[in-house]
């Protein structure tokens, strides 16, 4: 673009990059090679290194050792605005948006239009360029809404429009579809090959295989902080991808057992709440329900309220035929319900406090019943669980915040497991957690629901929905828009294109 | 291989060396200033110096072993000040109806702790701001102290009473250091040992993830306030004991040497990170302020100016080391 020579051959070439925490070596030895204009993947099992090279490339963590080239001349960045200076973004694992400004002042933030050579901010200029931009990509938004007002994904289009206003000539996606759904991804795809387009060289990190054949030209493979291999993606199967990763062969992706399905332990009967309406159904132990649709359908809003930590408007709620009211998720933990939140950040995780205490924590008036607390035995316990969801860490003891991000998740689902409910509402529990892991927990899951459990399961990602559960319900807009039996399936009568047609409306 | 370069102090790496620091830091910090001062002034290393030391800090050791259990979920307690006051006009009321000294430490206790039951209920049930809350609550606390006593102070009606104040257990234990101690072990076994300071550390480290877990936030931070308010009663107590009197215009700014001490402590503003024994390191450290400053000589005005810079120091070291989580 603007180098007069280019004599460089990678845009970014990072060599010997060591990194380690306390005695958890992040990065060895890592070396990654970015060619100009590519769409690069960066793949490995939670905690293989890949957030923590991104975040050192971006100056938010130093390395140990180790040198970085970008365009062909040495680089390195202290803090993020000196990597957006030199010309790289990032749009994060976890996002963190400022709720109260606008698009506009969100996208321009540091960077404000002033009067003439006065301090005092031109709203109207800055709105003007806002405008440009969002045309520009085809994103029908008003700059001067609130970020707060924003989806996940629309939030995401923000960032990714910040980074490349900024002039962004290298953009790094740290798992940017793991809470987005298929149209929504779709979508990103989009800007994506229109970036690339300009030649805006992108890293793409994600779990989701199916994606890395879709959109990326090469890849890196990281496994426990080690550069495994390179390669262009279209010289590479999903199962040498893999075994690449983890090491060794992950057999059926989906360890769905079938098994037969009891009485009804849940019912739902015309549940009415902000964003959804007249919601009827029932769950039976040892059945799996998936519900899919599209991101902000109302599937998460109903199994908030279903929880507790929402209102319901009007509907009733039975549990092993008794009509249950419920208040609070105190009083839907006390009756046997479980739910693992989509949020992590805000409602799965105490970050400060230990991998120990979060796992214990809604555990601890079942299984401590004294006064004092039986610390040896908490200590055994969470150990053993953290163990069967193979979560990556340092101690039990070390902090949450310590943990890459799919291994927080692991210790969500953690404190659940341990719960042994009636009814478990699992409200994408796969999120940002590898190909290896996800199959332990979707095994998991069909143990449980062989046990009794009644599992309730909604995710956005359509293969593990279809893959998972003995029905689907699919919402559409707030309301159930139709009923898939696994037998339609498994015999091939009902694919995605008829699930995705119906979350769109369709009959 | 091994390109990295070491930087190791005693055998840890950076990151080790900084989780270490913040742990046991204060602690060093306290043991420097035992060291200063043993230099500084030859009476220091005396035991009576030393016993003198844990007396005088008793009365805020206590009300600064409340504070942390409120700061630790995430709120603060302005008005246990101004409860020293109540508990010391409700002793000397009650002594003059019954001239019993454990009925009058009993009623202390409970009207102290009631109010503190009142600023949780604010808090919790309304979602309103502790800061403001407590502001407005410690005007009508002291505000009551003043209408019981009728605005003035008075003997107390059963002299023994100050023993608590001035009695020793064996030769050497005062009562109040020994009271400062069972406060002490009881926060411990509560906050470290319990299913309740697991749920304060829950609330104060995230409410929605409490929420969501089944904590019962409503009761976990009223429970707070109430223990910050029973233990201002207790300091009640020794407060009056020392002085001997009922006093309503007694412990103004007492908060602050309590909130000090659980903030030199590490205990987070933020809440959700604090340690018993840590706030104990720090009730020492502001002991040893200004037991030091009286030993070399400094006068009282200098001792507030380096108190308040050393919060700031303290808040600072917490700032610093929280961005470093990131
Ligand atoms: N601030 C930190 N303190 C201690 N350990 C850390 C810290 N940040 C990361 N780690 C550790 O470094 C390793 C690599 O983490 P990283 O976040 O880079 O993994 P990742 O490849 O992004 O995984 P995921 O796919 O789950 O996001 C993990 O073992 C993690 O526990
Ligand atoms: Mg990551």
């Amino acid at each position: 673009m603007m180098n007069a020579n280019e004599t460089y051959e990678h845009i970014l070439d990072c060599k010997g990059v060591y990194k380690s925490f306390g005695g958890t070596h992040a990065l060895q030895d890592v070396q990654l090679q970015v060619k100009k204009g590519e769409v690069h993947a960066l793949l490995g099992e939670n905690g293989a290194g890949k957030s923590t090279l991104m975040k050192i490339i971006i100056g938010l963590q130093k390395q140990d050792a180790g040198e970085i080239f970008f365009e062909g001349k040495p680089y390195n960045a202290n803090d993020p605005a000196e990597a957006i200076r030199a010309g790289i973004s990032m749009i994060h694992q976890e996002l963190n948006p400022e709720p109260y400004l606008s698009i506009a002042e969100s996208i321009f933030l540091k960077r404000e239009d002033t009067f003439h050579h006065t301090p005092f901010l031109n709203k109207k200029e800055t709105n003007r360029r806002a405008v440009e931009l969002l045309k520009q990509y085809n994103l029908n938004m008003n700059p001067k809404a609130l970020m707060e007002s924003l989806t996940l994904a629309q939030m995401q289009m923000i960032e990714i429009l910040k980074a490349v206003s900024c002039n962004a000539r290298l953009v790094i996606m740290d798992e940017p579809t793991s809470s987005l759904d298929s149209e929504e991804t779709e979508r990103l795809f989009k800007t994506i090959r229109n970036l690339k387009e300009q030649g805006v060289t992108i890293i793409y990190i994600s779990h989701r295989m199916e994606e890395i054949f879709q959109i990326c030209d090469s890849y890196s493979v990281f496994r426990d902080g080690h550069f495994i291999g390179t390669g262009k993606v279209d010289q590479i199967s999903v199962n040498e991808l893999i075994t690449m990763m983890v090491g060794r062969k992950v057999e059926n992706i989906f360890p769905k057992v079938d098994c037969p399905a009891g009485d009804v332990v849940f019912k739902a009967e015309g549940l009415c709440g902000k964003g959804f309406h007249d919601i009827s159904f029932e769950v039976r132990a040892g059945e799996i329900v998936g519900f899919s649709g599209l991101v902000g359908s109302g599937r998460s809003e109903t199994m908030r309220a279903i929880f507790g930590l929402d209102p319901l408007t009007s509907g009733k709620m039975y549990l092993n035929g008794k009509e249950i009211k419920i208040k609070s998720p105190r009083s839907a933990i006390s009756k046997g319900i479980a739910m693992i939140n989509e949020d992590r950040k805000n409602y799965g995780l105490c970050l400060f406090r230990s991998i120990r205490e979060n796992i214990s924590l809604p555990n601890l008036p079942a299984r401590q019943k004294g006064f004092l607390l039986n610390q040896r035995r908490e200590k055994n316990e969470c150990r053993v669980v953290a163990k069967t969801l193979t979560v990556k860490m340092a101690s039990i003891e070390s902090q949450a915040y310590s943990l890459s991000g799919g291994n927080q998740q692991k210790v969500v689902i953690a404190k659940w497991v341990m719960a042994s409910p009636k009814l478990l509402i699992l409200d994408e529990p796969t999120r940002g957690v590898d190909v290896g892991a996800k199959s332990e927990i979707h095994a998991l899951m069909s143990k449980f629901a062989s046990e009794g459990m009644a599992i309730i399961m909604v995710s956005s990602e359509l293969p593990e929905v279809m893959g998972m559960s003995d029905r689907i319900l699919i919402y559409h807009e707030g309301r159930i828009n139709g009923e898939v039996m696994r037998a339609d399936i498994l015999n091939a009568s009902v694919n995605q294109e008829t699930i995705l047609s119906k979350e769109f409306g369709g009959r | 291989m091994n390109k990295k370069q070491d930087t190791r102090v005693l055998g840890m790496d950076q990151h080790d060396l900084n989780i270490f620091m913040k742990r046991y830091g204060i602690v060093f910090v306290m043991l420097g200033m035992f060291v200063i001062l043993m230099f500084a002034s030859p009476n220091f290393l005396k035991t009576n110096n030393l016993i003198n030391i844990l007396v005088s800090v008793s009365i805020n050791g206590v009300l600064a072993l409340g504070m942390v259990f409120v700061i630790t979920a995430g709120g603060i307690d302005l008005s246990v000040g101004a409860m020293l006051a109540l508990a010391s006009t409700t002793i000397g009321v009650v002594l003059n109806l019954t001239g019993n000294n454990l009925l009058a430490c009993l009623a202390a206790i409970l009207i102290c702790g009631l109010l503190g039951f009142v600023n949780g209920v604010l808090v919790a049930k309304f979602n309103m701001f502790p800061f403001v809350v407590t502001l407005a609550s410690q005007l009508v606390i002291r505000g009551l102290g003043f209408v019981i006593s009728g605005g003035y102070s008075f003997a107390l009606a059963n002299p023994k009473f100050s023993q608590i104040g001035l009695g020793k257990l064996f030769p050497l234990m005062p009562y109040p250091v020994i009271i400062l101690l069972v406060v002490f072990m009881i926060s411990y076994i509560l906050l470290h040992w319990t299913k309740f300071g697991r749920y304060v550390y829950a609330v104060g480290g995230n409410i929605n993830a409490a929420t969501a877990s089944g904590v019962n936030i409503f009761w976990t931070r009223t429970m707070t306030f109430v223990i910050s308010g029973i233990f201002a009663g207790i300091a009640g107590i020794l407060m009056t004991a020392k002085i001997n009197a009922a006093q309503p215009n007694i412990g103004v700014g007492y908060e602050t040497d309590a909130i000090a001490a659980c903030v030199i402590g590490g205990a987070s503003f933020a809440g959700g990170v604090s340690t018993i024994p840590g706030t104990l390191v720090g009730i020492v450290i502001i002991g040893l302020i200004y037991n030091g400053m009286n030993l070399i000589g400094i006068e009282s005005y200098y001792q507030t100016i380096v108190k308040g810079l050393l919060i700031i120091g303290a808040v600072m070291l917490d700032m610093t080391i929280n961005k470093k989580r990131g």
